[in-house]
């Protein structure tokens, strides 16, 4: 059931298919060079700008033209900071230049959740076992149901109500989710690692809160330490709804598959290819919006080639399309909008449960984007606020 | 209140540094990524080039003789090499000499396709060939091909502050033609003004040096501090000539190739690197890095020869062994240099 849109390819067809992938990544590993250099120290350069002018314009935080830039580009270095540095270059897509400065081992980022223990469950769990109910904690985060494979529990009654929440503490969410309570529970985490996690959170975050709740609004004076706290915190929820619509658009909008964990027993390179590719989902868009998702508007290109330099993902996208066209494969991209709406129509779904032959019919008719079934379809269920712009 | 006044500092710019914020504003005021810009480029012969840098405030002050690491973006990657200083400590400016070697990419760049503006790295002041506090009263320089550059920061450094020194000293080097000898007009004019007597000896002419004859040219050999930096082959026979005739711990020798390990190499160990999750087998006297790449670990690194500091991680646990003292490094905590470090038993790396 779980590769059905590529359950026409033989064996052979998929060995070819990734041999073609492979040379495609091995085709830009070899022109690395100078130009993706100056892209990312120009990222850098302007993410910097953009926080230390923020900053700046909170100082005076009390007049609300100041307040309404400084927030704006508050807002938009932390974004930046996240997505296009923070994510990639822990990916290690920038390591080939030898820059101890800008190196998947070195890099810090700004956010609650410290490099270290993110890089383990994202890196390597998520982009391993990407969309395996299971194994892919990231298939809803443990708590969310957005597949008809995954069991249903009255919880998820509630998950349209508490995906709003997660997006508004999206930071917070993959911080504390990056501690793994649930595997403490189910045994499979010891009680010390745990702690040891949970202290490394800690010592992280309450770096972070000074900077943003205490020192920063102590430098705007007494008259403006609320407004600058509250700049902060608009900043970061801004940045919290960003980054939770762009990832849950690339692994949850309608036509992206899931597989069961039989999926993974001898899987081949050419298979892990076609799991990673219909496993994801992109997003259209022009240059700045590719550059605000850090590239993850790429993400069926960033999860085949999850290392190469993120400003690659859009130049090689349209080969990646014309060879999935080629085989016959679905690409699943489309505008944020229209993504997330998917998205959210999908949490609603899965909310409530359902008879297991319509469980399995369902399935199937989501499985073929082309024939996306019509809202009169779709359950009867409150409509979650759109945010996405 | 100065430490207070640095936490605080960084406590607004975390999760970087506030060094990365100036790094990004001027490279050359970055202390953690010290770097220098080039400013002026001095021809010195045909393949020859000195490179003049601005460098940050906290520049560490060199010693006359030492070398440093060298950093160079080409196409997007940074590569290091070591470079004699041949400027003097107290120059405003730091000078490094760069000879293109046939076939050397860096060294072609450095010596030939670096403008002025462009911002190199560097690495800490290293290297034993540096001159003994007081200084001897009777030396011996021998040197030959880009082998003067060392001895080219010493000898302008005596120059300018014990002249005296050099109006009994002797410096024989040697080139193949006369327009390859690097600060040719300098040497002879440092010559004329402090009575330092110099030997030049142009090989395609005269044939190359044999200690034999550098006896000849310098009866007094045997009683003076000798510093001889050029060719292998060349180092090769006048320790062994000095090994013989004279007493060996009057040379001092300078090889521009990376130290050959020769001390304990540690026993190996199954060596892990905690942020890339890999582990590999390393055997023993085998690098770190080297083990690590071998496994696909993607590592920072730079010079690859225990110079530049860029492959440095931290130890979390076990030991390692350094390849060019033999000393072993056994801290959790403690800064390796993964290149020239190698497993004393199982390891683990934070890189």
């Amino acid at each position: 059931m779980a590769t059905l849109t590529a359950d026409h390819l033989t064996d052979e067809q998929v060995d070819a298919l990734g041999a073609e992938l492979d040379a495609l990544r091995a085709e830009v590993v070899a022109s690395r060079g100078e130009r993706d250099a100056r892209y990312i120290h120009k990222v850098i350069a302007t993410q910097r700008a953009l926080e230390v002018t923020a900053r700046g314009l909170l100082l005076f935080a009390k007049f609300p033209p100041a307040w309404i830039a400084g927030t704006t580009a508050l807002s938009l270095a932390k974004i930046l900071e996240n997505m296009e540095l923070g994510h990639n270059i822990m990916h290690g897509q920038w390591d080939w230049m030898r820059d101890p400065k800008i190196h998947s081992t070195t890099w810090e980022w700004d956010h609650a959740c410290a490099s270290e223990g993110w890089k383990k469950s994202h890196n390597f769990e998520h982009h391993t076992y990407t969309n395996v109910l299971g194994k892919d904690r990231d298939l809803g985060y443990s708590i969310m149901r957005i597949s008809a494979d995954q069991e249903w529990h009255p919880a998820h009654l509630l998950q349209p109500v508490y995906n709003q929440l997660l997006a508004a503490f999206f930071e917070w969410g993959v911080a504390f989710y990056d501690l793994e309570f649930d595997l403490v529970k189910d045994g499979t985490k010891s009680k010390e690692a745990f702690k040891a996690d949970a202290m490394r959170l800690w010592r992280k975050a309450r770096r972070q809160l000074a900077k943003d709740f205490i020192l920063y609004p102590a430098m705007s004076g007494p008259k403006g330490f609320l407004a600058s706290a509250a700049a902060s915190l608009v900043a970061n929820t801004v940045r919290n709804f960003w980054a939770h619509a762009v990832i849950f658009c690339g692994h949850f909008p309608e036509g992206v598959e899931t597989f069961p964990e039989e999926q993974l027993e001898g899987e081949t390179r050419g298979q892990w290819y076609v799991r990673q590719m219909m496993g994801s989902a992109n997003l259209s868009g022009g240059p700045l919006f590719h550059t605000m998702t850090g590239n993850l508007s790429h993400q069926i290109e960033h999860h085949i080639f999850p290392d190469i330099p993120s400003n690659r993902y859009v130049e090689i996208a349209p080969r990646v399309r014309e060879i999935c066209k080629r085989y016959g494969l679905n690409y699943t991209t489309g505008p944020l909008t229209k993504q997330y709406g998917t998205v959210l129509r999908k949490i609603s779904r899965y909310a409530l449960p359902r008879r297991a032959e319509q469980r399995a019919a369902l399935a199937h008719r989501t499985r073929s984007i082309a024939a996306l079934p019509v809202r009169s379809e779709i359950p009867e269920t409150p409509q979650p606020v759109r945010l996405a712009g | 209140m100065a430490a207070r006044a640095r936490d605080v500092a960084h406590l607004l710019t975390t999760p970087l540094l506030p060094d990365d914020l100036l790094g990004t504003v001027n490279p050359v005021w970055s202390t953690t990524e010290p770097a220098g810009r080039v400013v002026a480029r001095r021809p010195e012969t045909a393949d020859t080039t000195t490179l003049l840098l601005r460098t940050g405030p906290r520049r560490p002050r060199h010693r006359p003789g030492q070398y440093v690491g060298v950093g160079t973006r080409l196409d997007g990657v940074w590569h290091w090499r070591t470079y004699s200083v041949t400027s003097r400590p107290d120059d405003r400016l730091l000078a490094v000499t760069v000879t293109a070697l046939p076939g050397g990419t860096v060294s072609g760049v450095l010596a030939h396709g670096t403008p002025v503006g462009t911002v190199l790295r560097l690495g800490p002041p290293a290297g034993e060939f540096v001159l003994p506090e007081p200084v001897s009263e009777k030396l011996l320089f021998v040197t030959a091909g880009s082998g003067v550059t060392p001895v080219m920061g010493m000898l302008r450094h005596l120059a300018a502050t014990r002249p005296e020194v050099l109006a009994g000293a002797v410096a024989v080097h040697c080139d193949r033609t006369e327009a390859d000898v690097v600060f040719a007009a300098e040497l002879r004019a440092l010559a004329a003004a402090t009575g330092l007597r110099l030997v030049e000896r142009h090989t395609a002419r005269d044939g190359r040096i044999t200690p034999d004859a550098l006896a000849d040219l310098v009866p007094d050999w045997a009683g003076r501090q000798a510093w001889a930096c050029g060719p292998a082959g060349l180092l090769d026979d006048l320790a062994d000539w000095w090994d013989r005739h004279g007493d060996r711990d009057a040379l001092h020798v300078e090889r521009f190739v990376a130290p050959v390990p020769t001390a304990a190499a540690g026993t190996g160990g199954r060596v892990r690197f905690t942020e890339s999750r890999i582990e590999a087998d390393a055997a023993p006297g085998e690098p770190l890095m080297r083990a690590g790449e071998a496994a696909g670990a993607i590592l920072p690194n730079g010079c690859r020869m225990g110079i530049c500091h860029t492959c440095v991680g931290r130890l979390r646990s076990g030991a390692v062994t350094n390849l060019h003292t033999g000393e072993r490094h056994d801290t959790p905590g403690e800064p390796v240099r993964t290149c020239v470090s190698s497993a004393a038993g199982d390891v683990e790396i934070e890189l």
